[in-house]
């Protein structure tokens, strides 16, 4: 039975979520924004029987994902922006290994130690593969408590669907903000279907091996193309997004995540004024919603791009988009958290044309 | 000799499979190999084991292992083995790492793996070069030793002092047994198998963390004949990583 309505701080609802999840085990080092979410999972897993280490380093966290992974369990880490940069060749590794995991990153201001303000600036590192080689791993990003819960949930499901990694992004304002939350059903990790992957000791089989080395050219090459044929696969079924309001909009705004909260009050109150305008809002970053944004755009709307960094969603925009629709952009960077009168400012010059807030982008 | 009386004195253990290697002539990485095998065939936990494997030479060793195994990325055997134990804590989980992947790269993961007490087995290749790039210096080379990337030979003052992991490790109290072995002679390859065989039975009990350091040559990388190299780990090696029991606190009873 899903859970009773709870009012749950962000942070915790995600460390909730995987517990119910049947996530049993997590490493992490500390660094704020994040810290409530690997303290609440310190006494959670204790209570399941979980494991919880704080590792010495976010390189060593991620690597005891590799191995919990490898020895089939569900397993989680998270960290904001400058320790996710130190997981990457972890991440590259459960690619390459397709050992499936979930990866939080609460993401701060950037570059360098930044600040640990509300960012988006990790949108790149995330959707375009911070790590080396070609790979790909579903980014999803959630907009308050109840998605944080679901779509940790979800992270899981998909992360062993298709043994890959998963990461799910948030920010210190999502972390901390208090909401209802309702969780799914709670999941035994006994009754998950068995992975007849693992390593749990060869008795009665022969060995296995988990590996990413492929010396060969032509078997790397197969390697690479059998792991392309499981992106495509993601990239046709695991698509998700939000049309809000998009409706006969004249003015649509792209955001996701944080920004796109904010974006949702700004055009709830242009609604309120009669105007046309909506917003479409990514779930997954990565496979991103080219085909519904794309439909979007052949309506000749103009496409109001918003995010909390200085220019990397709206590059997926204008990739999927081109000159089908005039695309605006505004971004903020390092922290600073608009209010939606603001964004409301930029959805008005966007519609009359006046450039004063944002810009137009060349295609 | 009748048929009866003819005694098998060789044969390819379980643990191992029966492949050929792509070690050079005179690596010690075939010989203690063998070794871990026999050992886990005479304990009778091939079919409990979990092993990883290192970036280095020995980096294909699940291709020779007759066992389950996973490869780490270079430097995190001990973080990737914690991942593992903690999930299986019955099963056998070894590491098998060079010098420059649990002394160089790997520091933190070693010190903090051993630190922490896993029951983990880690068998530490000390061949005091970088084998599988090619012979860099590594962080183990002594002093004089002539690298790639010490071409006068390591200098104490440019490149520091080679480091005593094992002796750095034995400080942390959760360290319960922790063996520097040679595979230079007969003799020595026992002890080095004896001291195998104890750090798997320490795991087994569940006491904690154990490792043993076996000196290894690298002909290859050393540009020596196999017999150079092995009497140069007796006659030079040695003097800066002696052999012998560095922890042992089964014998003091203080394993818990
Ligand atoms: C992150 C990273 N850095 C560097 C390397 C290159 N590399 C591979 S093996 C190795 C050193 C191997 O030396 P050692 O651990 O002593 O093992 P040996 O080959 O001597 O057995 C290095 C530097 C790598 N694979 N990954
Ligand atoms: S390079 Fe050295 S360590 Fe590597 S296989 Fe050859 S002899 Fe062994």
């Amino acid at each position: 039975m899903p859970s009773e309505r709870m009012l749950m701080r962000g942070a915790h609802v995600v460390g909730e979520a995987a517990v119910r999840a049947g996530c049993r085990c997590y490493f992490g080092y500390p660094i704020t924004p994040q810290n409530e979410l690997p303290e609440y999972l310190s006494s959670r897993l204790a209570e399941v029987g979980g494991t919880f280490i704080q590792a010495e380093s976010e390189v060593a966290s991620i690597n005891m994902v590799i191995g919990a992974s490898a020895a089939g369990a569900r397993v989680m880490t998270s960290s904001s922006s400058p320790g996710i940069s130190l997981k990457q060749e972890g991440i590259s590794y459960l690619c390459g290994q397709e050992l499936p995991a979930v990866i939080v990153n609460m993401m701060r201001g950037g570059p360098g130690l930044g600040n640990i303000a509300p960012s988006q600036a990790d949108y790149f590192q995330a959707t375009r593969g911070g790590g080396h080689g070609d790979y790909r791993l579903p980014v999803l990003a959630p907009s308050g408590c109840q998605e944080l819960a679901e779509l940790t949930f979800l992270a899981f499901e998909l992360a062993d669907t298709y043994r890959n990694p998963v990461m799910l992004v948030g920010d210190g304002l999502m972390g901390q903000m208090m909401e209802p939350v309702v969780f799914p059903d709670p999941i035994d990790p006994k009754d998950l279907p068995p992975k007849d992957w693992i390593l749990d000791g060869c008795k009665g089989r022969p060995p296995r091996a988990i590996y990413s080395l492929f010396l060969e050219p032509p078997v790397l090459y197969q390697h690479n193309l059998h792991l392309q044929g499981k992106y495509d696969r993601i990239a046709a079924k695991e698509v998700r997004f939000e049309h809000y309001q998009t409706e006969g909009a004249e003015v649509v705004v792209v955001a996701y995540g944080t920004a796109s909260r904010i974006a949702k009050g700004a055009v709830n109150r242009l609604r309120r004024e009669g105007l046309p305008v909506g917003l479409f809002r990514p779930i997954t970053l990565w496979p991103f919603p080219k085909e519904a944004l794309r439909q979007m755009a052949q309506n000749g709307i103009k496409i109001a791009v918003f995010e909390l960094s200085l220019g990397q969603l709206v590059e997926d925009v204008i990739l999927t988009v081109g000159a089908r629709s005039e695309i605006y952009f505004h971004g903020i960077p390092g922290g600073p958290i608009p209010t939606p009168a603001e964004v409301e400012d930029y959805i008005r010059s966007v519609m009359s044309g006046d450039g004063r807030v944002g810009r137009r982008v060349e295609v | 000799m009748s048929q009866a009386a003819m005694k098998r004195i060789y044969s390819m253990p379980e643990s191992l499979k029966d492949t050929s290697n792509h070690y050079c002539p005179g690596c010690g990485h075939s010989v203690v190999h063998r070794i871990l095998a026999e050992v886990l065939d005479e304990m009778g936990l091939r079919e409990r084991t979990i092993g990883v494997a290192p970036v280095g030479c020995a980096v294909l060793a699940y291709n020779y292992f007759n066992f389950d195994m996973v490869e780490a990325p270079h430097g995190r055997a001990l973080a990737v083995a914690t991942g593992i134990k903690r999930v299986q804590p019955d099963k056998l989980v070894l590491t098998y790492q060079g010098d420059g992947d649990l002394a160089a790269i790997g520091t933190a993961e070693t010190i903090h793996a051993a630190n922490r007490g896993e029951k983990i087995s880690t068998v530490f290749i000390n061949n005091a070069i970088y084998g599988m790039t090619g012979g860099q210096m590594a962080p183990t080379t002594i002093e004089g030793l002539w690298s790639t990337t010490t071409p006068g030979g390591r200098d104490l003052d440019r490149d520091g002092y080679p480091i005593d992991i094992s002796r750095m490790l034995a400080v942390c109290p959760r360290t319960v047994y922790i063996e520097r072995c040679a595979i230079t002679s007969p003799k020595n390859i026992r002890r080095a198998k004896r001291a195998i065989r104890k750090s798997f039975e320490i795991q087994m009990k569940g006491l904690g963390f154990s490792l043993v350091e076996i000196l290894s040559p690298c002909p290859t990388n050393w540009k020596m004949s196999p017999k150079e190299a092995w009497m140069w780990i007796e006659k030079v090696l040695e003097r800066t990583y002696p052999l012998g029991v560095i922890k042992d606190l089964t014998e003091s009873g203080d394993g818990g």
